[in-house]
């Protein structure tokens, strides 16, 4: 039988093309990102970059390496997402057990939207003005409380949509066996939930270990490996970003292998933490 | 024998509307108590009063009490996570809870604090997978996934782990509507079995359940009660024409 071309099967494929499109943008863009990186980068990728500190003229492009980025970003992005997960996990279950369709609860969800929204050097400031009035110079700390507060509304928002999506039969059976309610915030709805969870705080932590521009008054920057929680400590977007403004090209370069280190870190830890979700994941009711 | 559950001058409301209209009943003790009635007549809203189940939804009001044991459930002083402890609920389409099968009996009985020992809840965690009649099938997979299990699987294990938190009173809100009709039959199979431990309230939309399982009958019809009583009464003479043309199919 002779295909019958209607107006629907069009409209279909027209759909279609334009998601063949929008794949191969997100495709070319990602191919195109790590291409540079892997190709300016590599060349500079010694394994002096990733077990030594600056020595004195690295900036020249002499010797050395960026360990105390690779370490103080590591502190920095573990300590602000550790801390976030302190406050965004409670506040997450609370809105969804305690304050469920009440007023309160969509008024911490606007703030937390805004929160969201608000530029990473606004952050920066922010803390900035925090650790002065307290007395803080920039620090390891500093820069981890602010990270933190950087972190702490895509980590509660991701989680609470993640939470939002607890088939209502599961809450309702859980109650019916007469559980109060933070039994079933930490003990029912954070096991169904676990892969969505852990997703959350790595789009923050990926975020936290991407972010320059809060950790440059707090944290500041050394060339010394961090020893102390209130010593300035470096980072990795802020290597690159100090590298590259220098008009050498071998440390031009070294800027990217410092991006190509950043990116490999969280690609690591996203595979990481995948492989034990994949474990966990198996009690999750479908 | 003293009814276990009264129910006196009960209301309901669903934000404007009335979802039960002055209820006054008396569900007996350790029989199967069948409500019955057409969809829409209030029959699942008094189901889920009983285990304090209407609040969960935002804009429900309740007046009136329900005395189980002579005790008043919407007191003020009622804790209702015993009231739930007390009234176990096994809901129309089974929900393990996200662990293993051994770990969904093995909670509530944790959290009720009912064994301490791991010996003894592992034997009480079989004795209640026995008594729901899933022994057999997954004593050799207590500690894989419970949503594994298929659905007439599911829907004893969660009839066990009612059971194990130890109850005096099983709620059904249509428990078997979902199940095969083989798994329907093992369910109701254990309903009779169970009823002189336990009062089993179950609400059933099919009126041959209802005459198989039923020892007690409530006809609803439009938030009302119409009707209530012994089964064999209700059955074979009821005294309202309402409940006469719902057994004859009318509705």
């Amino acid at each position: 039988m002779e295909k019958k071309w209607h107006r629907r099967n069009i409209s279909e494929l027209i759909i279609k093309i334009l998601m063949a499109i929008s794949f191969a943008i997100v495709i070319c863009s990602l191919g195109m990102i790590v291409w540079t990186v892997l190709s300016k980068g590599l060349p500079a990728l010694t394994l002096d970059m990733i077990t030594k500190t600056p020595k004195g003229g690295y900036y020249l492009g002499k010797e050395g390496g960026i360990l105390n980025a690779i370490l103080g970003s590591l502190l920095l992005a573990s300590g602000g997402t550790i801390l976030a997960l302190l406050f965004s996990l409670p506040t997450a279950l609370f809105l969804e057990t305690y304050s469920k369709n009440t007023i309160w609860g969509s008024q911490v969800r606007l703030a937390l939207d805004v929160l969201w929204g608000i530029p990473s050097i606004v952050y920066g400031a922010f803390g900035f003005i925090i650790m002065l009035a307290i007395g803080l110079r920039a620090s390891l700390l500093g820069g981890i409380l602010t990270l933190a507060l950087l972190e702490l509304p895509i980590m509660t928002r991701a989680m609470d949509e993640v939470i939002r999506q607890t088939p209502r039969d599961l809450t309702r059976a859980a109650l019916a066996l007469g559980v109060t309610k933070a039994e079933l915030a930490f003990q029912i709805i954070v096991r169904q939930t676990i892969p969505g969870m852990v997703t959350a705080v790595l789009l923050a932590f990926g975020r936290g270990i991407g972010d320059a521009a809060s950790v440059l008054f707090t944290a500041g920057y050394t060339d010394r490996i961090p020893n102390s929680l209130l010593r300035p400590a470096a980072s990795l977007p802020l290597a690159v970003f100090f590298q590259l403004s220098v008009p050498f090209p071998e440390v031009q370069q070294r800027a990217y292998a410092s991006a190509l280190i950043l990116t490999f870190l969280v690609l690591f830890i996203s595979i990481i933490s995948r492989l034990i979700v994949w474990r966990m994941n198996k009690f999750t009711i479908k | 024998m003293e009814p276990h559950i009264q129910i006196k001058n009960v209301n309901a409301y669903y934000k404007n509307t009335q979802a039960l209209k002055n209820i006054n009943i008396q569900i007996p003790r350790q029989q199967i108590t069948v409500i019955m009635g057409p969809s829409g007549c209030g029959k699942t809203t008094l189901l889920r009063s009983l285990n304090r189940f209407l609040e969960l939804d935002e804009g429900t009001q309740l007046q009136g009490k329900i005395l189980i044991d002579n005790q008043n459930i919407y007191d003020r002083s009622a804790e209702v996570i015993d009231i739930r402890k007390r009234v176990g609920l096994l809901a129309q389409s089974p929900y393990p809870l996200p662990m293993s099968i051994f770990e969904n009996i093995a909670y509530g009985i944790k959290i009720h604090n009912i064994k301490d020992s791991k010996k003894d809840i592992e034997k009480t965690v079989q004795h209640y997978l026995e008594l729901a009649g899933l022994w057999e099938e997954v004593r050799d997979r207590l500690h894989t996934p419970a949503g594994e299990l298929s659905v007439g699987q599911q829907q004893r294990l969660c009839l066990a782990r009612g059971l194990a938190i130890e109850p005096e009173i099983i709620l059904g809100d249509e428990p078997t509507s979902a199940l095969d009709p083989i798994s329907a039959q093992h369910i109701e199979k254990r309903l009779i079995e169970l009823k002189h431990l336990y009062t089993i309230v179950i609400v059933t939309h099919t009126l041959r359940q209802a005459k198989r399982l039923a020892d007690y009958v409530i006809f609803m019809y439009m938030g009302e009660v119409v009707e209530a009583g012994r089964a064999e009464d209700v059955f074979l003479h009821p005294k309202q024409e309402r409940t006469q043309a719902y057994l004859d199919g009318i509705f």
